[in-house]
């Protein structure tokens, strides 16, 4: 593959490498949604997935944290380690893996409880707060860090669902953080968003650099430009092109790659 | 040609008519439905009011030691052994001398107008006597059931051209009955033993009640309750989070959908054949019952549990698989609680429609007649095992006498039954909005 030499050249300036995927296919029944993708991601980094829909970059993001373990008829091969360590190893119990990659969705999806109750629950059912206090302080943390303790702290026991969709997706994020996660996935976090709103997330997602490695997935090719240092774009299950994301937008190196940020395709 | 927007033309017309015409079906389907119901309600309640009253005659009576207690030593198994008949004097000769004491005469002979006293009123009495021995000697005044007949001209039911014609009565007893009822004598209250009393026989249907076929169908409901909920939504729960989606959970899924089609009547035949004939229960039984119903109840929870899950919109069981919960924490802490509401109703549902079975349960033997109140636990019978009858059985039951005073009762059990239909159907949707969520 001559993007190969490519993604060689770009890997051997980087850093830490957090998830690495080699050969990676995704069944879908009888359909071929992913096909033999390779890549590597960087650990404190955003890296966005971009390309036109059904291209397979959802399904990708879904393979690291074995969401499509959830689907039946989806059968994943190939390759993907966090930190060195095969995530499809039988030995590995996806409900860990999950709380290790923490991911948020496409549409807010607070559950219908609390404000506190929505960031606290993924502590608790994995034990990570000994006593009240912790907990509490726990859900403050990850609250700040989604910058939503402002709006929330007075409203901490008013059900989740009442907040504003930037609020709720951004109490979704804090959702997400509150597992002490080391990578978030991010399946097109803005696209239910205002743009006030989706602001307010992109901003969110770069402080969320510092502690974390994320992969956001997204429609928008500004958002890819504004958010991430890596972009990686997807074209018919294939990964045609993984570089940094000037890289990417001012100089592609694929004539698909070009045409679609372009806009002729997609 | 140039159309003006102010004459429709043909083909809007014709579009016009035939909705209107729709429109005209709906409404008359819908007046149809609302006459039948109304016509029901008025013939129930026209039928069945009366029977939430009854007529009662009150009577000083002297228990006399040499009739209640010939022996003279307060013993209850000794006084045990003057039957009901025995009382019958006692009663004979109350109600003669009150019927003298109101200054009334009348060309009855006596034990004519002992007759319009319930046969059951004896058995009233020495229930009383034998409960308290010490009674023995005094004169204690009784409210004693009225005869059926005479309960019926006070209800309007006898008349004194029908009491002519009736073998049962006679329009003297029927005048008689009212001028007792002037001087005070024979009053109408309101009857709680109606909703107390166990069954009477042909011969006494003011004393007939409904207290053994409540309290039967109550042990069935509770039978059902903690039989057919856990089972039903744990089957649900499990086919529709844990289950692979292949062949054998499609048929098992049909089969379900097949069997919430069953006519009733064929788990009776299955209840028969499984629970008296091969499992030894016995028959009549509310814990038999309770299985019957049960069964039948099964898929009908299992369906309401399984769309009440579905309806669970997916995003909730991403997010808690998200943050890393098992499948069973997210079925259980998320899934489960927003599907509630639906199981609650559906349960609810299925219960009522457990409470007016009537089919299955005549196959095994609850249409038996049962006098004695039935025990919620016996050492020989076990849990429920003794029995009992049911609210719509005892209904079906009453329709079959021939004393037109059942169909009273028959009625008012059916108006009985309605209430507690609507009570738990009322319950079922005070539950769906309380506990409805948004998401």
């Amino acid at each position: 593959m001559e993007d190969m030499t490519q993604m060689d050249r770009a890997m051997s300036t980087e850093q830490d490498i957090k998830i690495s995927a080699k050969g990676v296919q995704v069944y879908y029944g009888d359909n071929h949604a992913i096909k033999d993708v390779d890549v590597e991601i960087e650990d404190k980094t955003v890296t966005a997935f971009i390309g036109p829909s059904g291209c397979g970059k959802s399904t990708f993001l879904r393979c690291i944290n074995r969401m499509n373990d959830t689907i039946d008829v989806a059968r994943v091969m190939g390759d993907i380690r966090i930190d060195g360590e095969d995530i499809y190893d039988p030995k590995v119990d996806p409900v860990q893996l999950r709380a290790k990659v923490g991911m948020v969705f496409q549409k807010p999806n607070p559950f219908p409880k609390s404000i506190y109750d929505n960031v606290a629950y993924g502590p608790k059912i994995h034990g990570l707060a000994r006593n009240k206090a912790d907990l509490d302080e726990i859900v403050e943390k990850s609250l700040r860090k989604a910058a939503l303790w402002n709006e929330a702290k007075d409203r901490l026991d008013s059900p989740g669902t009442g907040l504003s969709g930037g609020q709720q997706q951004r109490l979704c994020i804090a959702r997400a953080i509150a597992t002490a996660p080391e990578v978030l996935l991010m399946d097109e976090p803005c696209s239910a968003l205002d743009p006030i709103a989706t602001a307010q997330v992109e901003e969110l997602i770069d402080e969320l650099r510092q502690s974390f490695s994320v992969v956001i997935v997204t429609h928008s090719m500004q958002q890819a430009a504004r958010v991430s240092q890596k972009t990686a774009f997807f074209h018919l299950g294939n990964l045609v092109e993984y570089d940094d994301t000037d890289k990417i937008f001012t100089n592609p190196q694929d004539p698909r790659t070009e045409s679609y940020i372009s806009g002729r395709i997609g | 040609m140039k159309t003006s927007l102010l004459a429709s033309d043909a083909r809007t017309k014709k579009r016009n008519a035939a909705e209107a015409r729709f429109k005209a079906y709906g409404l008359s389907a819908i007046v149809v439905a609302m006459l039948a119901l109304a016509i029901l309600l008025t013939s129930v309640l026209t039928n069945g009011l009366s029977s939430f009253q009854q007529t009662y005659i009150t009577l000083p009576i002297e228990l006399s030691e040499e009739r209640v207690d010939k022996r003279g030593n307060r013993d209850p198994a000794e006084m045990a052994r003057t039957t009901t008949i025995g009382y019958a004097p006692l009663l004979r000769d109350a109600i003669v001398a009150e019927v003298a004491r109101q200054g009334l005469t009348t060309d009855l002979s006596d034990k004519d107008i002992a007759a319009m006293i319930s046969k059951e009123a004896a058995a009233t009495v020495r229930n009383r006597v034998l409960a308290s021995p010490n009674l023995v000697g005094e004169t204690l005044t009784f409210d004693l059931l009225a005869s059926g007949r005479i309960d019926g001209f006070f209800k309007g039911r006898v008349t004194l051209e029908t009491a002519a014609l009736d073998g049962n009565t006679s329009p003297e007893a029927v005048m008689l009955a009212q001028a007792l009822a002037d001087a005070g004598v024979i009053e109408t209250k309101f009857n709680w033993s109606f909703f107390t009393a166990p069954d009477a026989s042909d011969q006494r249907p003011e004393a007939a009640g409904l207290g053994v076929a409540i309290l039967g169908s109550l042990y069935m409901m509770l039978v059902v309750l903690f039989l057919a909920l856990p089972i039903g939504v744990a089957s649900s729960i499990y086919l529709e989070e844990f289950a692979p989606k292949n062949r054998i959970t499609d048929i098992i899924e049909v089969n379900i959908s097949n069997l919430a089609a069953v006519p009733s009547i064929v788990y009776g035949i299955l209840g028969l054949a499984i629970f008296i004939n091969f499992m030894e229960f016995n028959q009549s039984s509310p814990l038999v019952g309770g299985l019957v119903l049960t069964l039948m109840t099964l898929p009908t929870i299992i369906i309401s549990t399984r769309a009440a899950l579905k309806s669970v919109p997916p995003s909730i069981r991403d997010a808690a698989l998200g943050v890393g919960a098992s499948k069973m924490q997210s079925v259980f802490h998320h899934v489960l609680p927003l599907a509630a509401p639906g199981i609650l109703t559906g349960t609810i549902i299925g219960l009522a429609q457990a409470l007016g079975e009537t089919a299955p349960l005549l196959l095994i033997g609850m249409v038996a007649f049962v006098r004695e109140y039935p025990a919620a636990f016996t050492p020989e019978a076990g849990l429920f095992g003794e029995a009992s009858t049911a609210l719509p059985v005892q209904v079906y039951n009453w329709t079959q006498r021939s004393d037109p005073a059942f169909v009273e009762r028959a009625s008012g059990a059916i108006i009985t039954l309605l209430v507690f239909l609507l009570i738990m159907n009322a319950v079922a949707i005070y539950l769906r909005r309380r506990f409805e969520r948004r998401w």
